[in-house]
């Protein structure tokens, strides 16, 4: 979380609204551990990661969604064959998120 | 607006001091207005727990288990029940335990040493510089190291040694006995994940008697002196034999330094 505090400090700053979103889980193979975070703020913009850059662009899709309701949920991203076109890792595993509002 | 568990968390990784996050991860719906998802408590050792799950016992049992696994330096998930029992499955949290970065001591103020600092920069690392001789442990020297610190490894050690833990590592760069031979010892007396020495074939051996007759025990020198220091990449500059150096360090951590180490194309078994 470290990484993204210079960025998020800016968009503070800026008076943005910023969803923050974090892996809690991972099964199977997965490129990033629990604890990995990712910050959108309301323009789309983006600091850190959570995959290996295979889930980030739906993980903004969520985080802006959170933004716009302002409620957390929680989510996950996996790979199976009758998904093949879907978002998910390439790896095989699965990653479960929270993504919520930074409003604490 | 961001409020003040950000600003507390924030402020905790700048400075470094250990802070535990606790994130309620899923909740059954018959305990959600109790404790609704994303509720959040902050732990720090030795203060006050910051914010609350909604509920004063499931507080009480999560910080616990929260400072205990801040103390182990994890993070995991946990379940409760709405008031913190145990085998329970209505709350699930996650804790994330943020702990100060890893040491690295290196012992010889050398150009290898100089190289070595920025790759353990680069991964992380809190990285002391200890050298002796004044002339060449200077700061302009080693402008990125954290420290630079003239003194002897064994009387440094003496202050620092109890510090170091499984995560942190201590290299000996020094190719001179009279600096490594305390060095080492001196490490060995401490909980160091990490211990290597550099030197040639010839060099390591001559070092090994000295270590012995100095008074190491054989069993520990086996099994945890990484000595002649590095994995077998071919690196010949001071810059990839730290690439080399490094790479050694993440392997022993992650309990791959055992027998060859293969490339990942052909070895068998998961990579993350």
């Amino acid at each position: 979380m470290k990484e993204i505090l210079s960025t998020v400090d800016t968009w503070l700053a800026q008076g943005k609204r910023i969803a923050i979103a974090r892996v809690i889980g991972v099964e199977q193979s997965g490129p990033r551990d629990p604890g990995a975070t990712m910050a959108v703020n309301e323009d789309g913009e983006v600091a850190g990661s959570v995959s290996g850059g295979c889930v980030e662009g739906a993980v903004v899709t969520e985080a802006l969604e959170v933004l716009a309701t302002g409620v957390a949920r929680r989510c996950s991203f996996g790979y199976s064959d009758d998904q093949a076109f879907a978002v998910g890792l390439t790896c095989g595993g699965t990653v479960h998120l929270l993504v919520e509002p930074l409003d604490w | 607006m961001s409020g003040e568990i950000y600003q507390e968390l924030r402020h905790c990784l700048l400075s470094g001091e250990p802070v535990g996050l606790v994130l309620v991860t899923r909740v059954a719906d018959e305990v959600a207005a109790q404790t609704p998802l994303a509720s959040k408590m902050l732990v720090r050792p030795g203060a006050t727990v910051m914010s609350s799950l909604g509920e004063p016992e499931l507080d009480r049992v999560v910080s616990r288990d929260a400072l205990a696994m801040l103390e182990r330096g994890v993070s995991g998930t946990r379940h409760y029940g709405a008031r913190g029992e145990a085998r329970r499955e209505e709350i699930e949290v996650f804790v994330e335990s943020f702990v100060s970065p890893p040491k690295l001591i290196i012992f010889g103020a050398v150009d290898f040493s100089r190289a070595l600092v920025e790759v353990a920069k680069v991964l992380g690392f809190v990285v002391t510089v200890c050298d002796a001789r004044p002339v060449f442990a200077t700061r302009a020297r080693f402008p990125m190291a954290d420290e630079v610190v003239v003194d002897w490894p064994d009387h440094y050690l003496d202050q620092v040694g109890p510090s170091l833990g499984a995560r942190d590592a201590v290299c000996v760069l020094t190719h001179d006995t009279k600096f490594d031979v305390p060095a080492i010892i001196g490490a060995l007396s401490t909980e160091v994940g990490y211990l290597g020495a550099m030197g040639s074939r010839r060099t390591h051996e001559k070092r090994w008697e000295r270590l012995l007759e100095a008074g190491a025990s054989e069993d520990d020198l086996r099994a945890r002196l990484m000595s002649p220091i590095g994995l077998d990449v071919g690196a010949r500059t001071p810059e990839e034999t730290a690439v080399s150096i490094c790479a050694e360090i993440i392997a022993v951590r992650s309990g791959r330094a055992q027998g060859a180490m293969t490339p990942l194309r052909d070895a068998l078994g998961p990579i993350h």
